[in-house]
């Protein structure tokens, strides 16, 4: 067996540290217990790993470990608790360690944590933390909030979980569309965090990203019938892959249409398509599919800008917002040209949000509205907080001279 | 099972239906609680006059003292209730969702505190 260095020890725990809290949760009724024992069990295994090596199945020693541990941490704590112990004990499902019994765990605490009577960003932090295997300070950095702020969020949210008695199971079928829709939308939020964050917290970027695609592809093999799910994951792995290609060596954001194809990354292309194509042949459409259909027909070269027109049209139906409605205006620009595309962008109210300021530049600087242009790209600059957006703005409104 | 309070607000100055649309949620409340009551989840359930009908009574020393008038100014005030008992918060929502339509107003679900263990 091999010595495990502690970057090992720390991929386990990424890894298996979710799987072990859900199926502690399930036994012991405490998110609390289950987390402390989980994390007792990970300091045990900081200790023997390096000089042992890594046991044959790391996620069932981890799991065993902490059971163990919790058990005998109650039992030292009161004759009451010894009753639950024993109580326990004899839960035939104690033993169920099967594949299939692990899995369902994970799936009840995926609902848990994004239950809609908890808020939002409260959400985000216990899947990260419970799912995730994220400790608190990072995920207060990902979301650049103090760790104090964020610590707090997670204790209120695990104490209302606790004393309403949110349930620890996955919701009967005629609620799971309602339920499935706020557990999508919270990996969709990890992985934008970690898109949008600026060039100095590259490494926050790419773990959240890979974190959201990772809990994705849980949710694909624990429901692999929906297909907003399937729809999802693709979704991310399109947007990931094109990840390396979206700024040049100055930081700046490079188009889709001028990026370096050769730096995306073509498995998960392959892998965002086909997942796609899975979806289509099912035929039950949601918003999630209809922007991965986008995204795949993007990473086509070139562009089928028609099929992105009549996709959005159709995204349009299900969200019929006026960022929706701005990306088709993009769109239809490309089909019908940029006079076109421009009256469309002009009939939405933006004012607040950069990218109607930024597309509206592009058109009237496509146009040869030279002035205009760059008075929306000021408008559109004023607006931007990330260094990279902030870049190409400027280049871009700096080219407008030479006209 | 947990005890859970349905809590049915109002907000000073929102015009109270009358006539018919009055009758209407006093048909749909009353339907409720007799669906609630069939189902074994009745605890208790009331209506409240306004708030000026209050009086806040409060210990000095060996002397009570009363005032006049809600605990709280405010704009917000206690409508009505529901005790109900549930299994688990999902349960008790589903509660709220028929109380929200049959009283015509937001209601607030909070679970009581646990009885301490013998």
């Amino acid at each position: 067996m091999s010595v495990a260095p502690d970057d090992a020890i720390e991929l386990v725990f990424r890894e298996e540290s979710g799987r072990a809290i859900a199926t502690l949760i399930r036994l012991f009724g405490s998110i609390d217990v289950a987390e402390e024992a989980v994390q007792d069990a990970f300091l045990i295994a900081i200790q023997r790993w390096p000089a042992d090596g890594l046991p044959l199945n790391p996620g069932g020693w981890i799991t065993t470990t902490a059971r163990n541990r919790a058990i005998d941490r109650l039992r030292r704590e009161s004759s009451r608790d010894e009753r639950h112990v024993q109580a326990m004990q004899l839960d035939p499902r104690d033993n169920d360690e099967s594949a299939s019994a692990v899995d369902d765990d994970r799936l009840r605490l995926i609902f848990t944590c994004c239950h809609p009577a908890l808020a939002p960003e409260a959400r985000v932090a216990l899947t990260l933390r419970l799912l995730g295997g994220l400790r608190t300070p990072e995920i207060a950095g990902a979301f650049l909030v103090p760790e104090a702020t964020m610590s707090k969020r997670l204790v209120r949210a695990k104490r209302k979980i606790a004393a309403a008695r949110i349930p620890y199971r996955v919701p009967v079928d005629h609620d799971l569309p309602e339920r499935l829709r706020p557990v999508l939308a919270v990996l969709y939020l990890i992985f934008n965090a970690g898109y949008v964050a600026s060039e100095g917290d590259a490494l926050v970027r790419t773990d959240l990203c890979e974190e959201a695609i990772r809990l994705a592809r849980v949710l694909v093999v624990l429901m692999p019938d929906e297909a907003e799910a399937l729809g999802l994951l693709a979704l991310l792995l399109l947007i990931d892959a094109r990840g390396p290609a979206r700024t040049d060596a100055d930081g700046a954001i490079v188009l889709l249409a001028d990026q370096d194809r050769s730096l995306w990354d073509a498995e998960k292309i392959a892998e965002g398509q086909a997942l796609v194509r899975r979806c289509l042949r099912r035929n039950h459409p949601g918003p999630f599919q209809i922007q991965a259909a986008i995204n795949a027909v993007h990473s086509d070269t070139p562009t089928d800008w028609h099929q992105v027109l009549a996709l959005y049209d159709q995204l349009l139906i299900f969200s019929p917002t006026p960022v929706v409605a701005l990306n088709r205006a993009i769109a239809l620009a490309e089909v019908d040209g940029p006079e076109v595309g421009l009256e469309a962008v002009d009939a939405l109210v933006l004012p607040a949000y950069q990218p109607f300021h930024a597309t509206r530049a592009d058109l009237l600087r496509r146009l040869g509205r030279v002035d205009e242009a760059r008075v929306a790209y000021d408008a559109a600059i004023e607006l931007t907080d990330n260094g990279s957006e902030r870049r190409f703005l400027e280049q871009r409104s700096g080219s407008l001279r030479a006209n | 099972m947990t005890q859970y309070l349905l809590s049915v607000h109002h907000t000073e100055g929102e015009v109270m239906p009358e006539g018919a649309a009055m009758q209407k949620i006093y048909d749909d409340v009353e339907a409720l609680n007799e669906e609630i009551r069939k189902a074994g989840a009745w605890v208790f359930a009331g209506g409240l006059e306004l708030p000026d009908t209050a009086t806040v009574v409060r210990a000095d020393g060996d002397e009570t003292l009363l005032t006049d008038g809600p605990f709280a100014e405010s704009k917000e005030h206690l409508g009505g209730f529901w005790v109900i008992e549930a299994a688990d918060l999902d349960a008790a929502l589903a509660w709220a969702g028929k109380a929200t339509r049959a009283c015509a107003g937001p209601v607030e679900v909070r679970p009581f505190q646990a009885e301490p263990d013998a």
